[in-house]
């Protein structure tokens, strides 16, 4: 007979992959924002 | 609309509008997925993996809703020629491909232990699969037509064709047998128990909130890079100009 699968091993895998996902993905856009915001300051500045 | 399709009027509007969406949608996010982790009840047929609802449907929303941003920016791209509009959309490319992905990712891993596969070549997964390629196929073309300076317009002629797959998407359920369950939610009806709705509508709302917060923050780094760029070619312009007989004189 075939144990039952622990649907919480399926909950926190579905939660760990999709909130990784979503904060790597604000992290990586606020870094271009500021970074090119940056730039384009300091050539204003020049 | 027209009036904030002006960069600096929507460089001015962003600089306050970021930071109240990020900070809004990162505590609603957070506040809807306590809701559902901790206090919602398990479902009587799924168990605990009804949990993966309030994940993978707001990613599923925002991956259908960001290619229908797309196609309107692209709309008013080729109608009324904004350039704001072509930077919108090459902005929610790469977020709504990525919603896109874990909306596959997390219903593949809800598959498992309620269908008892990881996944099945049905309508509704394979256009979603289908949504994640015209992503990719869409920010490869914008990209090269960006750096080979071609016309913004083959993007956006790609971005309104690829949007007759968002109504196949939502009616693939009612079209052809699949084992993911029909529309829960449909207009002013909801097969939901409220235990569940409640949650997963703040959620939605949470993940929209910062859905918003990254497109408006990828535009402003579009807009900021095509400005330095603009002043950069100004500048090697002007050293390449000619010396004339009178600005000699004045030297």
């Amino acid at each position: 007979m075939r144990e039952a699968l622990d649907h919480w091993e399926f909950v926190f895998a579905a939660y760990a992959i999709g909130l990784g996902g979503l904060v790597t993905l604000i992290g990586w856009s606020w870094q271009s924002m500021t970074r090119a915001e940056a730039r384009r300051d300091e050539m204003k500045r020049r | 609309m027209h009036i904030y399709a002006n960069p600096t009027r929507f460089l001015s509007l962003a600089k306050w509008l970021t930071p109240l969406c990020l900070c809004t949608g990162l505590l609603v996010s957070i506040g809807a997925i306590a809701w559902g982790l901790a206090m919602v009840p398990p479902d009587r047929l799924m168990g605990e993996s009804v949990r993966i609802l309030f994940i993978h449907v707001p990613a599923a929303w925002l991956g259908m809703g960001g290619w229908t941003g797309i196609a309107i920016s692209s709309a008013a791209l080729l109608i009324w020629k904004h350039p704001l509009a072509g930077i919108a959309a090459r902005a929610i490319a790469v977020p709504g491909m990525v919603f896109t992905a874990i909306c596959l990712i997390t219903g593949s891993i809800w598959g498992r232990p309620t269908w008892g596969t990881w996944w099945v070549w049905d309508g509704r997964l394979t256009s979603m699969l289908v949504l994640l390629f015209l992503y990719g196929g869409y920010i490869a073309l914008s990209q090269a037509t960006a750096r080979e300076g071609g016309s913004p317009r083959i993007a956006a002629i790609f971005g309104l064709v690829g949007a007759i797959n968002i109504p196949i998407i939502n009616r693939s359920v009612v079209w052809w047998n699949s084992l993911h369950q029909p529309p829960s939610i449909t207009a002013g009806k909801s097969a939901i128990d409220p235990v569940f709705l409640w949650p997963l509508l703040a959620a939605v709302i949470g993940f929209s909130l910062l859905f918003g917060a990254i497109v408006m923050m990828r535009m402003r780094a579009l807009i900021a890079e095509a400005q330095v760029e603009a002043r950069l070619r100004r500048r090697a312009l002007d050293d390449d100009t000619p010396v004339t007989a009178s600005s000699m004189e004045t030297a």
